[in-house]
């Protein structure tokens, strides 16, 4: 393998040859590097997707920030090569390298991947390929970088666990440093592997896979899982951070055009909607905002150290943030003169939410997205997503009487209960809003349903449903095809195949990493990109290991069944799932959960993070005392069980 | 008030394209905080002109950017400083003039470009090809299907000393004008050598006037 000064040369040649070549040289505005020497522990922290895409991930950039304010830390950043660029690299034996230093991956102590989908797992295996470093977990020696992998999708972290020595289940910004020190005195006692993965599963949140066996009935369902250590936690249960530290604002400035060229300022963590099919709303609970004034301070420096246009104020539901409406006010105020825009994504279906967008700098005034989910009042309910048509309709007369001539409308096929009619009502709907535009801005008027399919998540409402079939996602987009065309209406789609892998992966166990490798060996990668993703090598996959990928996808579970992710815990309780899930059935809703609690599971969890950090920001409701007494009693009779 | 921002484009920078670099300047300068002139209307952009495209992966020491102001307290030098203070790596700003406002464009201006080509890989007969091959009247080539001549846009062109790692320099003044842009690749293929074991690099920009 080449060295860093190696592979300098190399690159020197090999980078005019590649599309995009800025993808891979660093040295932007803002990025930090350390003297490699000097520090005492060297962290990678790796998006498994391209830079245009990877350099868009808040959350690396916050691990990013952390540890380089830590002065005997250094992180660097890497990203999966695009093809060519990976084909140049593997003949000139160029190994996966940081965009700072130019060090080799394998040089590093820690390499930590961002795993926000399950569409990027075959890229992990890739770039741990490529870095030369061992695939399986077990085959790794103390010389060995510690690979680590947190994020959305590791809230099921089963069918990664033959590649990853250790998950860290929810929030970064407090267990990085822990994880950081647990390495320093492991390194300053000169342990061996064994003892690294031991005293990492002793941080809370944090997952290593090698320390449990799971056990499997007869018939292939899943039984439970055993600690191979008394020592370690059943279940692991997720981390969160009391309080919001103050938001990142010294982004790095890329060169190239990347996919969200912009600020990002999360202004609130977690949603008290309670969609059924939305597994970021279940897992980020409880719902915790940040002040209005801290929001503003971080846009005014973010400005003044990147110089980018645009804002994206980001959160789950932002038309839920109590402040909202002083938020924008008070940006508006602040930056008037600055050209800047402002996006403000997730808005409710109502016309409150014209006005805020009305209200919200934004020159160039070009689309504005709501997302109804479904078509029919019924189909809302099921989802717990309750709008009224009449308010759609309401909503969407106001966007295009304020000027917006391109509505965005997202929904989804494929809902738990839907019908062929429920499909027609997507149509139906789509070409009502259309001409609802039609009389206020005539042929101006453009309607862009973006139609996804629902895949069942763990931890959700929805994750004893089956998968919708092939055949019934074709019949459907076929409907949506022949239908959503013509004159002002414009239809997106995601590719049936695609759903699917996403689909078994979402909800897969441990038997699912033999098949991930074997897709990958088949040249399964980039999964998540229409050109790459390789339908065949996952399903001679399939075949090789002898799993049916329809076991994962269209099996009805029973309201018995434990599932493989039950040892990870998001602290919602089963039961207040499954019981939300009868909801769904009766077509029932569940009002937003500030109103009133419905106990989650949340509330006891965390009571004491929530004594120790009192104050406005935590947003679930103040508990009378009887609810209290009444959320500890379930909390501890399930404790029992 | 129109100012002119000489600059060099070098390392990471030189893998930006035109787009970008545009992108990268108007970051800049909102960096500084000095009142950018942006164009009227539904999609305002930042008044700013680069003078001429350079392609990617070449690197540059005569880049020329026009940029319009609104009126500001500050000197040009004091402008200068700031600029370099916001500057990324790899965009180093040497000089900041005023121009009167009603001049035409900068891009209509230029006349020719001069660059120096390292040569990563020793060419033993250099100084025989530059003679022979170029010792003709017309250069009759390709590019995109059209046929042109390349020899009227090579104005001169001549060896310089090694560097300091002993590889050979090219040194080339070639046309930059509209239409009749002369492209160091073009010459390098002429000479039968491949683009991609050079390191081509603009030194200056030369304008009409």
């Amino acid at each position: 393998m080449l060295t860093r000064s190696e592979i300098l040369s190399s690159l020197e040649r090999l980078l005019p040859t590649v599309q995009k070549p800025g993808r891979y040289t660093g040295g932007e505005l803002n990025q930090v590097v350390k003297d490699w020497d000097s520090v005492k522990t060297r962290v990678a922290l790796v998006f498994p997707d391209i830079y245009d895409l990877g350099m868009s991930n808040l959350g690396l950039a916050i691990l990013y920030d952390l540890l380089n304010q830590r002065p005997e830390v250094l992180a660097e950043r890497a990203f999966s090569p695009w093809t060519d660029m990976e084909l140049a690299m593997r003949s000139s034996g160029i190994p996966l390298y940081s965009l700072e230093s130019k060090h080799p991956l394998i040089e590093f102590d820690i390499v930590g991947f961002s795993l926000p989908y399950e569409t990027l797992y075959t890229n992990t295996l890739n770039a741990l390929d490529l870095a030369g470093i061992p695939l399986f977990s077990a085959d790794r020696t103390a010389q060995d970088p510690l690979i680590i992998a947190g994020g959305h999708a590791v809230f099921n972290p089963e069918p990664m666990y033959a590649f990853i020595d250790a998950f860290v289940i929810g929030e970064g910004e407090e267990v990085i440093h822990e994880i950081v020190a647990v390495h320093q005195a492991w390194r300053e006692r000169k342990g061996n592997r064994e003892d690294l993965l031991y005293s990492l599963a002793g941080i809370e949140g944090v997952y290593v896979p090698a320390l449990y066996r799971a056990h499997y009935h007869p018939d292939g369902t899943f039984s439970r899982m055993e600690r191979l250590c008394e020592r370690v936690a059943n279940p692991v249960v997720k981390r969160i951070v009391a309080q919001l530290p103050p938001p990142l604002t010294r982004f790095i400035v890329p060169y190239i055009d990347t996919v969200h060229n912009r600020i990002p300022i999360e202004i609130m963590r977690g949603c008290t909607r309670g969609c059924r099919f939305c597994h970021a709303g279940m897992i980020t609970r409880p719902v915790r905002e940040r002040p209005v004034d801290e929001i503003v301070d971080a846009v005014e420096q973010a400005i003044t150290q990147t110089g980018f246009e645009e804002i994206g104020l980001l959160s789950l539901s932002s038309s839920d943030y109590t402040q909202i409406v002083d938020l924008v006010q008070a940006v508006n105020q602040r930056f008037v003169d600055r050209h800047l825009s402002i996006s403000l994504p997730s808005l409710r279906i109502e016309t409150v939410s014209v006005d805020l967008m009305d209200a919200v700098m934004d020159e160039r005034r070009s689309g504005f997205t709501l997302a109804p989910e479904a078509a029919t009042e019924r189909m809302r309910r099921t989802i717990n997503k309750p709008v009224s048509t009449e308010q759609l309709i309401e909503t969407a007369h106001a966007i295009f009487s304020r000027g917006w001539p391109t509505l965005k409308l997202y929904f989804m096929i494929g809902h738990p209960s839907e019908t062929m009619d429920d499909v027609q009502a997507v149509v139906d709907l789509c070409k009502a809003v259309l001409s609802e535009g039609r009389k206020v801005l005539g042929g101006r008027a453009t309607i862009h349903a973006g139609v996804s399919t629902f895949v069942p998540k763990p931890h959700t409402p929805f994750q004893w449903v089956p998968s919708e079939t092939i055949e019934n996602i074709r019949a459907k987009q076929g409907l949506l095809k022949r239908q959503i065309r013509g004159p002002g209406l414009k239809l997106t789609w995601t590719p049936p195949e695609e759903t699917l892998m996403e689909a078994w992966l979402s909800r897969g166990d441990r038997r699912l990493a033999q098949v991930i490798y074997a897709a990958w060996q088949r040249g399964a990668r980039f999964d998540a990109w229409k050109d790459g993703f390789k339908y065949q090598a996952w399903m001679d996959a399939f075949t090789e290991t002898g799993l049916d990928p329809a076991f994962y996808t269209h099996r009805h579970r029973p309201p018995f069944e434990t599932f493989p992710w039950e040892h990870i815990s998001t602290t919602l309780r089963k039961k207040f799932l499954f019981d939300d899930y009868l909801r769904s059935q009766r077509e029932e809703t569940l009002d937003d959960c500030r109103q009133g609690c419905f106990a989650c599971g949340i509330l006891p969890a965390f009571a004491e993070v929530r004594r120790q950090n009192p104050g406005d920001i935590w947003k679930c409701p103040d508990v009378s005392p009887r609810l209290q007494i009444k959320v500890e009693e379930i909390a501890l009779s399930e404790a029992l069980d | 008030m129109r100012l002119r921002i000489f600059f060099a484009k070098t390392d990471a920078m030189r893998y930006t394209s035109h787009l970008d670099l545009h992108k990268t300047w108007e970051r800049t300068i909102r960096r500084t905080g000095l009142p950018l002139v942006y164009s009227q209307g539904f999609n305002p952009r930042p008044k700013l002109q680069l003078a001429s495209a350079l392609p990617l992966g070449f690197t540059s020491d005569g880049e020329v950017l026009d940029a319009w102001f609104a009126e500001t307290d500050q000197s040009t030098t004091q402008i200068l400083e700031s600029l370099q203070r916001a500057a990324p790596p790899g965009l180093k700003v040497h000089k900041v003039t005023e121009v009167d406002p009603t001049k035409p464009s900068l891009q209509t201006q230029v006349r020719s470009a001069e660059y120096v080509i390292t040569l990563l890989d020793p060419v033993p007969d250099l100084e025989e090809r530059l003679e022979s091959r170029l010792s003709v009247s017309s250069l009759p080539r390709q590019r995109r299907g059209k046929t042109y001549d390349l020899r009227p846009l090579i104005e001169t062109i001549s060896l310089l000393l090694p560097d300091e790692l002993g590889r050979s320099r090219i040194a080339m003044l070639l046309s930059a004008r509209e239409a009749a842009t002369g492209r160091p690749e073009e010459v390098l293929d002429a000479l039968d050598i491949s683009a991609e074991s050079t390191r081509i690099h603009r030194s200056q920009l030369i304008f009409d006037d």
